[in-house]
């Protein structure tokens, strides 16, 4: 069956109905095409120069903001010679503002805001970053302070909401007033992954970046020779995740059920990686893994990445769930990998997780504001983040460098969600701040992002990417 | 051979294999070409050993039906799977026993230093089996293709008889005998006095040890969904000696007649491959050696005058393989005796326990002797299975490897298997 939406908004005469287009996102390792602009507010340099070092470690000098103020308006006069007073305008299309609000304490700090963003989102170029980076508002002292900085998540996230043709905005907050004090280094695999295309799908979201002992430089193969092992790898999101790791360096296990083995071979052979073929729920399952890895890479070789990507969904309305349908979505989507790591990170099993290793999840938005029909789903992704917060913040993984994260998909285009009837999907791909489905890959390079050997500040945290959705939470 | 050229080959090992589940004739498969299936096997030992873009030494594989079309069938199928297209590879056919003989090629071409790496084993399919058209029809079909001129071509189309139009579909009889392999096989149950009962026990063991397997993963690492299918489309765990009883018997005649579709191999479709490779080869890639191929034999019988069973070879296989080795027939852990008929094994078992065979036909002292049935086709066989002909060999080495495997070093496995024509392949392996 065609879809309506898409024969509406392919046609001509559709655009000129006023039919939203989606528009075609950035993606990949792509930078903007236009300038980089920085701001900073509540003080000349933010704080500490934490911000402007960081964009300098990732090779980038940033232009000077515009501050729209009352005294700096130009006049501009319409075809019909009307004239109004406009910010001054930049001279071109800007491709990122970044604002570095650490600083800001008071609320002058937030008029400050308004006077960077206006001039900077009408310069907006099509899929443009707006990143505002503050302060963990518990951490940031006095009353006003702490209102100045949650401040700053209400106006990202409608900024977000209003931004179009692509572009997002995110806020990341950082540790600076503790006595881990994030560092440009920590921050810059952030910054790295805001700015470039693979962020496409991420808006609207709020981001921490704490302080790792030792921080890598961004690359662009970050994963070179590491082993990344991809549960669910034979199919839609999995599936993106192994190439993906794959194209950026990594020596990939897809693990599959043996009875998905013939679409599992055909990811892993065009990567060129292994198939391990074993049903997560086996109680053993993540010393079988390790097994592999240690035969397969050598007694010494250690997993780098592991990815929980493997999901199952049985929905039906709470009062007609029955103990078996509850229980198994539990098992593969939680129990499991519980399990699992808990094998993994034996430090003396041969094949386990190394340290300064990474554990990700693929959550859900589900989990996080649930959804009609599916409580076991929902119970088991929010469990999964409840896994990444407590894992997140135990320093003895802390210690070995080890994190854990989950991403929270939202209306991702795989082929299953081809199947959802039309008005469903067409609903649900328009319900977001980017008014369109995201892809795999969108939820692949998150994952990237969070594995990368750069982002050892970024643990406990949730990354959704969900394009902003509109529903629940 | 001699102890002097044998210690000059080096050791060709079983990494591991990969199969399809088997699907029951007209079934899982049934719009699946050789190809297809035997691509799809490939893909999956590729995947499972990360051997993506890689050359191998050679691939060996071959089918019992084939249709025109499956002309350079392995080479074809190596083409579109994820190895080097440089990888070589032909068909070669021994009726049932294709699969073994494949390993015995790819194995003795790894000892003598040929190749250092290779797979082995074949595929088959009864539901797209070639079907031919009649000889009238054939012939007056090339007659009309030499042709000169349309008036020629008129007059030999012409020449077809509505007789010749009914399609000769491929059948499971011998040409020599024009018996079918039930009908000869009957006859050797008879001669032996293999009682119902006993074959279906024989059969429903090899059910429930099939099932077994199946629900404690041994064939996670073995086999890779194809078509949707998961495990073995015949395989019935909840068969019994009681449900298999009141099947009618449908080979042989009268009131000896004890061959039923339940104690026979059903028609299947599959694929099934094993890699091969030097020791070196597998330690260079953190391969594991799963057995160490020690030896084969191959026997033909002459069945056309009666003298001796149509699958009755192995039966002579073996003790030669025996005597060569100096082993007896109760060295072994396994046996893996595969399936035609629940009686081809159990004829073949009583002949080795009989005195007068062996003396007489072996030319041996004493008996062979009977095997420890504890150890014989413990994770179920081709009754079980599904017998997809050429694929057979491949799935027997392949698990017979892993149970070795897990058995330790220096165990030993026997593997015999019957062949239309009257052959039988048998190999010895070695657990690494
Ligand atoms: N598609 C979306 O829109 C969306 C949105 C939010 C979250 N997610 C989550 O993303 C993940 C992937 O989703 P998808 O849409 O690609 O699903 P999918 O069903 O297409 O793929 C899941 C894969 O996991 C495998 N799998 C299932 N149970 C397994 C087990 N016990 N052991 C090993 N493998 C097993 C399946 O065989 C399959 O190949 C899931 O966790 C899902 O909950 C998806």
């Amino acid at each position: 069956m065609a879809d309506l939406m898409q024969i509406l908004t392919t046609n001509p005469l559709a655009r000129q109905l006023g039919v939203p287009q989606p528009t075609r996102l950035r993606r990949g390792r792509e930078l903007p095409s236009g300038p980089v602009v920085l701001a900073a507010v509540g003080g000349a340099q933010g704080h500490g120069g934490v911000v402007a070092d960081s964009l300098g470690l990732l090779g980038l000098t940033p232009q000077e903001a515009l501050v729209d103020t009352p005294g700096t308006r130009v006049t501009e006069t319409d075809e019909d010679g009307r004239t109004r007073e406009v910010p001054t305008p930049y001279p071109g299309k800007i491709g990122a503002v970044v604002v570095d609000a650490t600083a800001a304490t008071g609320l002058d700090d937030l008029e400050t805001m308004r006077g960077v963003l206006r001039p900077a989102l009408k310069a907006l170029e099509s899929s443009g970053r707006v990143i505002v980076v503050g302060l963990e508002p518990e951490s940031a002292g006095a009353v006003t302070a702490v209102a100045t900085q949650q401040a700053l998540d209400g106006i990202t996230r409608t900024v977000g909401k209003e931004l179009r043709k692509g572009a997002t905005a995110n806020l990341v907050r950082v540790d600076l007033l503790t006595d881990r004090p994030t560092t440009a280094a920590d921050l810059a695999s952030t910054l790295s992954f805001l700015l470039e295309g693979r962020s496409a799908y991420v808006s609207g979201d709020v981001l921490h970046v704490g302080h790792a002992a030792a921080s890598a430089a961004p690359e662009t193969r970050p994963f070179e020779g590491q082993i990344v092992v991809v549960t669910g790898a034979g199919r839609g999101i999995g599936a993106s995740i192994a190439e993906t790791f794959a194209r950026d360096g990594a020596l990939v296990v897809g693990i599959d059920v043996p009875a998905g083995g013939e679409a599992l071979s055909t990811v892993v052979n065009r990567i060129g990686g292994q198939a391990l073929q074993l049903d997560i729920t086996a109680p053993d399952a993540g010393t079988r893994i390790a097994a592999h890895v240690a035969q397969r890479f050598g007694a010494s070789a250690r997993i780098h990445t592991i990815v929980h990507n493997a999901g199952i969904t049985r929905d039906k309305l709470l009062v007609n769930t029955d103990e078996q349908r509850w229980a198994s979505v539990l098992e593969v989507n939680l129990a499991s990998q519980l399990r699992i790591n808990e094998q993994l990170l034996d430090p003396d099993l041969p094949g386990g997780l190394d340290d300064n290793g990474r554990i990700v999840g693929v959550s859900s938005v589900t989990g996080l504001a649930g959804n009609r029909g599916q409580a076991n789903y929902a119970a088991a992704k929010a469990g999964m983040i409840g896994v990444a917060r407590a894992m997140g913040a135990d320093p003895r993984l802390a210690e070995r460098g080890i994190t854990v994260n989950v991403v929270a998909p939202g209306v991702i285009a795989t082929e299953m969600w081809g199947k959802v009837p039309l008005v469903t999907r067409t609903l649900g791909e328009r319900m977001n701040s980017l008014q369109q489905a995201g892809r795999p890959v969108d939820v692949a390079e998150a994952i990237g992002y969070l594995a990368d050997p750069a982002s050892g500040a970024v643990t406990g945290q949730v990354v959704r990417v969900d394009g902003q959705l509109m529903l629940g939470a | 051979m001699s102890e002097q050229s044998s210690s000059a080959l080096r050791d060709a090992v079983v990494v591991g294999g990969n199969r399809i589940p088997f699907g029951k004739a007209g079934g899982a498969y049934a719009a699946a070409s050789n190809q297809a299936m035997l691509t799809a096997a490939l893909d999956g030992l590729v995947a499972r050993y990360g051997l993506a873009g890689e050359r191998l030494g050679e691939v060996a594989a071959g089918a019992v039906l084939k249709h025109a079309r499956d002309f350079n069938l392995t080479r074809e199928s190596v083409l579109g799977s994820a190895l080097a297209p440089s990888t070589p590879a032909y068909d070669l056919q021994q009726a049932c026993g294709t699969g073994l003989e494949t390993v015995i090629q790819v194995a003795n071409k790894i000892r003598l230093g040929q190749i250092d790496s290779g797979v082995a084993g074949g595929v088959d399919s009864a539901s797209d089996a070639p079907i031919a058209v009649g000889e009238g029809l054939r012939k007056a079909l090339i007659k009309a293709n030499h042709a000169r001129t349309p008036m020629q071509r008129v007059k030999a189309l012409a020449g077809i008889r509505p007789g010749d139009l009914a399609p000769e579909t491929p059948r499971n009889a011998e040409p020599r005998t024009g018996l079918s392999m039930g009908e000869h096989q009957a006859r050797t149950a008879k001669e032996w006095g293999i009682t119902r009962e006993a074959q279906d026990e024989l059969a429903a063991a090899s059910h429930h040890n099939l099932a077994r397997a199946w629900d404690e993963g041994f064939f996670d690492d073995l086999a890779t969904g194809f078509l949707r299918l998961s495990r073995d489309q015949g395989l019935r765990a909840d068969t019994s000696v009681d449900k298999l009883a009141t099947l009618q018997p449908v080979f042989g005649k009268g009131e000896g007649a004890t061959m039923t579709a339940g104690n026979s191999t059903p028609l299947s479709d599959g694929a099934a491959l094993v890699l091969l490779s030097s020791r070196e080869w597998a330690e260079e890639r953190r391969l594991p050696a799963l057995a160490r191929f020690v030896d084969a034999e191959v026997a033909a019988v002459d069945y056309v005058s009666g003298e001796e069973g149509l699958l009755m070879a192995p039966a002579y296989a073996v003790p030669r393989l025996l005597a060569r080795q100096g082993l007896t027939l109760q060295d072994f852990d396994y046996y893996e005796i595969h399936e035609a008929f629940a009686s081809t094994v159990l004829a073949t078992l009583a002949a080795w326990e009989s005195e007068d065979f062996c003396r007489d036909r072996l030319g041996l002292d004493a008996p062979l002797g009977s095997i420890d049935r504890s150890r014989l086709n413990v994770n179920g066989s081709s009754l079980a299975a599904g017998h997809p002909f050429a694929a057979t060999g491949g799935r027997i080495v392949a698990t017979l490897s892993k149970l070795l495997h897990e058995k330790g070093p220096g165990s030993r496995g026997l593997v015999s298997i019957c062949a239309a024509g009257g052959q039988g392949v048998v190999a010895i392996l070695e657990g690494c």
